[in-house]
């Protein structure tokens, strides 16, 4: 009957299909397209780690190559998960050791990862070639010494704000003299020096090296060093500039930087003196990307950095640009696609930058490619709200964060619906959203009209009930992962919506009304859902409407989780079980 | 007319002079929510005269506001607070113990727990403010709420450590040399405790003595031991402290013991403070009776020093 496309046919077309949601669609035609398409898929991303089994894709995958893992939830980035919660990269690999030997290319994030995964992978797969670990924690500096000495092929590695037990700089040392195949290290998020000699040594016989990404540990001297035996980096990230001036180092830095002539993107910068500045104004032409998050440098001197960078597509800065600096980023970076602003002082006892939201403003008018703002501020208008989405109706992501909660338009004193409602109506390609400010449930009504395309959303300290949740899950029809903190909804739009919750990979609730009673009944009603409680007291132990402190959810085919702690409880299915650890030990 | 809006949303609670016109015209949300206006604010402006003790309220009424809302959670009343000891403040914790807490941190459960209110009284603050940080600069610190703003704790730690520094002083070269090596401004440990779910870090630098040091654990710890054992909860050991909390703890079941740089398990108390913040790695409160074996390598270690 009809056509059959022979597989090798088929395997060639797929070849040219790299995208997993398009290879998700080619999976679901028929069993043969399935077949296929598992046996040619190389690249394999697994957003949630308990999901799915570590067994089933290996088994579904035997071709794999690269590996990407995402373990706990985003709230975790800042300290809304405690210690200990899950996330384990342990099983991960030692499945793929078994079934995957061919593994090349392992990316982790938010995951708890051993000493003992990081020599299981280096004995494991004689190829292996990528490690990535971006907010991963668990292991030690003896962990990434083992990944040094045994990778023969080891192309990159980096380390990217992990929390690593630092023992010490030898990790360097255990790079093999035979090894030249480097071309991306960071390991900026480790404390220890390292040995400059060692680290010269290896960047001069890696002549592929392309991207090194210092810790703060290493001086000028050592930068400069290192930037003459590597000028074709194209990233940079340097060490501490938190020395001395001397006129010497300068000049050879300046020269060290004019020779780096392929240099494309800058960070670290940690404690940079505006002294410094001029040593980096010869590769602020060529610069798509920089990153000055952690330099302390204040106004003017930053103008005169920025106005060089015309061809800037990245920046990320801190506050102490104020908006005057933003409007010369408005002027002179014309071709910017993502400007990320963090406050300089977390604690808004000392917050009196003057950074406004006319610095997003202004940016928004001038810089026509804008599509993705992270922006803290202390305080928001409406109609500078609708001013960027008139302006900048390509936005893909908008992360705006007032740094008050519950702060109004301070023009106005109206909620902030209005602005968050143009928006989500104006910038019909959002994809991802937070929204913080005062904001009742009609901001959500007109968000789950309008944000059709928002796969994330972030909300804290926002809406006045039940509505809000309503609204959310009742519209966006593109959402995968919702994360809430601090919001007065309670059960009921949850259990109505429980079917929503299937589609999405996950949700995320803490500090709000959600009651023990209700997370039992959505458990019950949706068996692919795993439902856990994370709650320092035992639900049992309190009435049924007793909110719990967090609850997640999340889609799985994987059943309840075997490794949880004491305090996570997922609600079983069976309800004569109620609730268990399924703690092994 | 913006000055006065600015006034009204003075949110860090520095104006000191708040009037029953500023407080009545704080937003229309707020307002509609209060089912007793005048009631709350009166309450709240007495208090706003004290400095110190403006803020905390006042942002109190925020949050509660947003407990007031009238969400359909069906008798949804927080019984099980009443269970907890109303000093246990696992609610917000000030920055000086978790907001620059890493990511592996286990930072306390961030709920906004509400008292059992009924809909006419003004429900209790559900932000029992712990102490100020040693660090706070303006007298009206506000709550400090966990995991809030959204920064990641590896950006916090790299701010923390960097303010420290004196950048540009060409003077404190030296200084600052040193601070760039191994040697943090901060200084992390994690504190375990024996059946606790949870791992709290905190930094050794806030307190300056045992006493400080062993009150604050008390305070983090103590919601673990209510409850189990009857007992009383915290840390300590004789000598250790002077506060009322010797009473209790005297027999305790608890002890607070340190690893040091040589990986040995140590008590805490035996070397002068400054010794201690050195070489302390971690912290671990366990039971009296597995802390014995301890007590002869102390000695050892110090017949070895000396």
């Amino acid at each position: 009957m009809g056509l059959r496309l022979p597989s090798k046919v088929l395997e060639h077309i797929l070849s040219f299909i790299d995208s997993n949601e398009d290879r998700n669609s080619v999976s679901l035609v028929c069993k043969s397209w399935f077949e296929t398409e598992r046996k040619t898929r190389k690249r394999v991303f697994v957003g949630n780690c308990y999901a799915v089994s570590p067994a089933a894709v290996a088994k579904r995958f035997p071709e794999m190559r690269s590996l990407t893992l995402k373990g706990k939830p985003h709230f975790a980035d800042y300290n809304l998960v405690p210690d200990g919660w899950g996330g384990y990269a342990w099983p991960w690999i030692e499945a793929m050791a078994a079934k995957c030997p061919s593994l090349e290319e392992i990316r982790l994030k938010r995951m708890v990862v051993t000493d003992e995964c990081l020599e299981k992978i280096a004995a494991s797969f004689k190829d292996f070639e990528v490690l990535v670990l971006t907010s991963c924690e668990g292991f030690s500096t003896d962990g990434i010494a083992a990944i040094a000495a045994t990778c023969r092929n080891l192309r990159v590695l980096e380390l990217r704000e992990c929390i690593v037990e630092d023992l010490g700089g030898d990790w360097l040392s255990y790079f093999p003299e035979t090894s030249t195949s480097l071309v991306s290290l960071d390991f900026s998020c480790l404390d220890s020096e390292v040995k400059i000699s060692d680290l010269e040594r290896l960047v001069s016989r890696s002549p592929n090296l392309k991207s090194l990404k210092l810790n703060p540990a290493v001086t000028l001297d050592g930068l400069v060093s290192l930037l003459r035996r590597a000028p074709q980096l194209t990233e940079l990230g340097t060490g501490s500039f938190a020395f001395q001036l001397k006129p010497e180092a300068f000049s050879k830095l300046s020269e060290a930087f004019s020779n780096c002539k392929q240099l494309q993107s800058l960070s670290g910068l940690w404690d940079v003196l505006p002294e410094y500045l001029p040593a980096l104004y010869s590769v602020c032409p060529g610069l798509t990307s920089l990153n000055l998050s952690y330099a302390t440098v204040r106004m003017p001197d930053l103008v005169e950095l920025l106005r060089r960078c015309s061809k800037l597509q990245k920046l990320w800065v801190m506050d102490l640009i104020e908006d005057k600096g933003l409007e010369a980023v408005a002027s002179y970076c014309k071709e910017l696609r993502e400007l990320r602003v963090f406050p300089s002082a977390p604690d808004l006892d000392e917050a009196n930058i003057p950074l406004t939201e006319q610095g997003l403003v202004v940016v928004s008018k001038g810089c026509r490619k804008l599509e993705s703002v992270l922006y803290f501020c202390v305080q928001f208008t409406n109609a500078a709200l609708l001013t960027i989405a008139r302006k900048r109706p390509n936005l893909k992501c908008f992360r705006l964060c007032v740094i008050e909660p519950f702060a109004p338009d301070y023009k106005t004193n109206e909620p902030l619906d209005k602005g968050f409602k143009a928006i989500a109506e104006g910038c019909k390609d959002l994809r991802r959203l937070s929204v913080s400010g005062l904001l009742s449930d009609k901001a959500f009504k007109y968000i789950g009209k309008h944000a059709k395309k928002v796969r994330m959303l972030s909300i804290a300290f926002a809406g006045d009930s039940d509505l809000m949740l309503h609204h959310l899950l009742s519209g966006c029809e593109s959402l995968k992962k919702l994360e809430i903190r601090d919001c007065p909804f309670g059960d009921t739009a949850l259990l109505e919506h429980a079917a929503k919750l299937e589609t999405m990979r996950s949700l995320w609730m803490s500090s709000c009304f959600v009651s023990f009673g209700a997370c039992k009944i959505l458990s019950k009603k949706m068996p692919r859902l795993n439902v856990e409680v994370i709650d320092e007291h035992p639900p049992e132990t309190r009435p049924e409407s007793s909110p719990v402190e967090r609850i997640y959810i999340y889609r799985t085919v994987a059943g309840p989780r075997m490794d949880t702690p004491e305090f996570v409880w997922t609600i079983h299915k069976n309800p004569e079980i109620g609730v268990s650890h399924l703690a092994i030990k | 007319m913006s000055e006065s809006v600015a006034a009204e949303h003075d949110y860090i609670g520095l104006s000191e002079f708040p009037t029953m016109e500023e407080a009545t015209t704080m937003s229309d949300k707020t307002k509609t929510r209060d089912n007793n206006n005048g009631l709350n604010f009166k309450a709240t402006e007495l208090r706003l005269g004290l400095p110190g003790s403006e803020s905390p309220e006042r942002v109190d009424s925020r949050f509660l506001a947003l407990n007031k809302s009238s969400c359909p959670v069906s008798g949804a009343k927080r019984v099980f607070s009443d269970a907890i000891n109303e000093s246990n403040k696992w609610i917000f914790s000030t920055g000086s113990t978790t907001a620059t807490g890493d990511v592996g941190s286990g930072s306390g459960p961030g709920s906004s727990v509400v008292k059992d209110g009924k809909s006419t009284t003004f429900p209790k603050p559900a932000v029992p403010v712990k102490e100020k940080k040693s660090s706070a600069t303006a007298p009206a610190s506000k709550a400090q709420v966990v995991g809030w703003p959204p920064i990641r704790s590896f950006r916090k730690n790299s701010m923390a450590s960097s303010q420290s520094q004196k950048p540009g002083n060409n003077s404190e070269t030296e200084e600052a040399e040193a601070k760039s090596g191994p040697e943090q401004p901060c200084l992390y440990v994690k504190v375990s405790m024996e059946g606790a779910p949870y791992l709290r870090k905190i930094d050794l630098k806030t307190y300056k003595s045992y006493l400080e040091l062993s009150s604050a654990l008390e305070k983090m710890f103590s919601c673990f031991t209510i409850g189990q054992f009857g007992s009383h909860g915290g840390c300590g050991r004789d000598g250790l402290n002077e506060s009322r909390l010797t009473d209790l703890l005297r027999g305790s079941e608890y002890v607070v013991t340190y690893e040091d740089k040589d990986s040995d398990w140590m008590l805490v108390g035996d070397v002068p403070w400054e010794m201690f913040i050195c070489s302390c790695k971690k912290l671990r409160i366990m039971k009296s009776s597995e802390a014995i074996g301890l007590a002869p390598r102390v000695m050892e270690k110090c017949r070895s020093r000396n």
